[in-house]
């Protein structure tokens, strides 16, 4: 029973199908919104999906002088990081017991994509793959500043570092500053302008990904629109108050909803910073916002 | 056709990602070809995407003469491509050389070199006519007519 358990929780419910279904609506609404806030019509509602099931049925070209094996693992080892990481996060519907050290689990779950992407970039032996692995190894010592602070001031204030008890505790001035701090993290974490600088277009092509393809391609796809879900997973059982049955999923559903058009607001309004400016946004503002959060949590 | 495959034949039909090269062009296909995905035309609307690498592509879009020089690119950059694939021949001059026709520096048509599954005429053709022959080559990767798939087909057998 237990193992069935276990089998339902990573492959559906918050696992893989369920977090897949809800990354890719989340990767839906950020191109049609972008694409209405630019005055175009925007993708269909499947786009997301059907781009991926058309990569799974391609042929891989693996580039020569590659590490084969490592180009294949690796956005496998990023997919299933990141469903290991969701399934650990007591979103509404896991019954999975949150244990002590759960959140410094999650905090290096939430990295191993960034470790697979900067991997990519140097396995894939393309140079605009290894600009971009650099830009994104520099960008993750930028954010992750305020992010592993917001989280730190958290688990300082609950006194624990139990996912459930930082869902539990109540509301206040920590919470709001910490979460200010992890918000700003959000758009480099994924990518999206002002901070798409690892994966700028006309500039270094795709990045990271330029010389993968085909099924590779597609889990990294998948990876990325779980990352957005557990992202999401994390902030709000972290940071929005505790709920029980239907009122936790509403809530649930619309703070992705929030966040998600929150992100492509300020993507479609700002363009793409330099590494240096964006570096220093991060560790002067972000900063701020996480050593106040600290202070408070500290002395209260 | 068992449901898999005929998922991602479909998925080959509403998502097709151009990848865009000249081959000795005047630039008129080009600048033609970047209102596809603006507001105006917006070829998202059909999963219409530009990408950066030929590896993310499923269909090529080649504009202008091929000329002596781009000739090899041209042919490195399809056999880059993954299978399955299909090619956009944009433009007169693929075909027949157009202006350029009698130059000792070109060389062609482009068909002489690799499959070209779809024409689009004009000089410079208009977007809409752009990503029809988008919307046409993604329909032949959908029911396996490109002539990529069909060497495949014949290879296999």
């Amino acid at each position: 029973m237990t193992s069935l358990r276990i089998a339902f929780e990573v492959l559906v419910w918050p696992g893989l199908l369920g977090a897949a279904a809800f990354g890719f609506l989340y990767l839906w609404i950020a191109r049609k919104l972008s694409a209405r806030l630019q005055g175009r019509r925007g993708p269909p509602f499947y786009q997301p999906f059907f781009d991926f099931m058309k990569l799974l049925g391609k042929q891989t070209v693996v580039p020569r002088g590659a590490n084969t094996s490592l180009f294949y693992a690796l956005p496998f080892i990023s997919v299933g990081a990141t469903v290991f990481g969701l399934v650990i996060v007591p979103v509404p519907g896991n019954t999975a017991h949150s244990f002590p050290g759960d959140v410094v689990l999650l905090l290096y779950l939430l990295e191993m994509p960034v470790l697979c992407d900067v991997l990519a970039g140097y396995v894939s032996r393309s140079i605009y793959g290894q600009v971009s692995a650099m830009r994104e190894a520099v960008m993750s010592l930028g954010y992750n500043l305020p992010f592993l602070a917001a989280v730190i001031a958290m688990a300082e204030q609950a006194g624990s570092f139990r996912l459930g008890d930082l869902q539990a505790m109540p509301f206040g001035p920590v919470t709001a500053l910490a979460a200010i701090a992890f918000l700003l993290a959000i758009p480099a974490r994924l990518k999206s302008n002002p901070f798409s600088i690892p994966n700028a277009e006309q500039e270094i092509g795709p990045g990271a990904h330029m010389e993968y393809n085909a099924v590779p391609l597609a889990m990294f796809e998948l990876s990325h629109a779980m990352e957005v879900v557990l992202l999401f997973d994390a902030f709000f059982v972290i940071f929005c108050p505790s709920l029980h049955g239907v009122g936790a999923a509403l809530a649930y559903v619309l703070a992705g909803m929030v966040l998600i058009v929150l992100v492509v607001l300020i993507a479609v309004t700002t363009a793409r910073l330099t590494v240096t400016r964006a570096f220093r946004f991060y560790w002067v503002w972000g900063g701020v916002a996480a050593c106040a959060a600290m202070v408070i949590a500290m002395i209260g | 056709m068992n449901p898999i495959a005929r998922l991602i034949s479909i998925a080959r039909r509403k998502s097709p990602w151009i990848y865009t090269v000249n081959s000795g062009s005047c630039n008129g296909c080009d600048i033609e070809i970047g209102p596809c995905v603006s507001p105006r035309y917006d070829g998202e609307q059909i999963g219409m995407l530009r990408q950066g690498s030929p590896k993310h592509a499923d269909i090529l879009v080649v504009t202008g003469t091929l000329t002596k020089r781009s000739r090899q690119a041209v042919m490195d950059i399809y056999a880059q491509m993954p299978s399955p694939k299909a090619v956009v021949a944009v433009g007169s001059c693929p075909a027949s050389g157009n202006v350029f026709a009698g130059s000792p520096t070109i060389d062609g048509p482009l068909d002489k070199y690799i499959p070209v599954d779809v024409w689009v005429p004009g000089c410079p053709p208009r977007p809409q006519l752009i990503i029809a022959g988008v919307a046409q080559a993604a329909e032949l990767l959908a029911s396996g007519r490109t002539a990529d798939q069909q060497a495949k087909a014949r290879a296999a057998r």
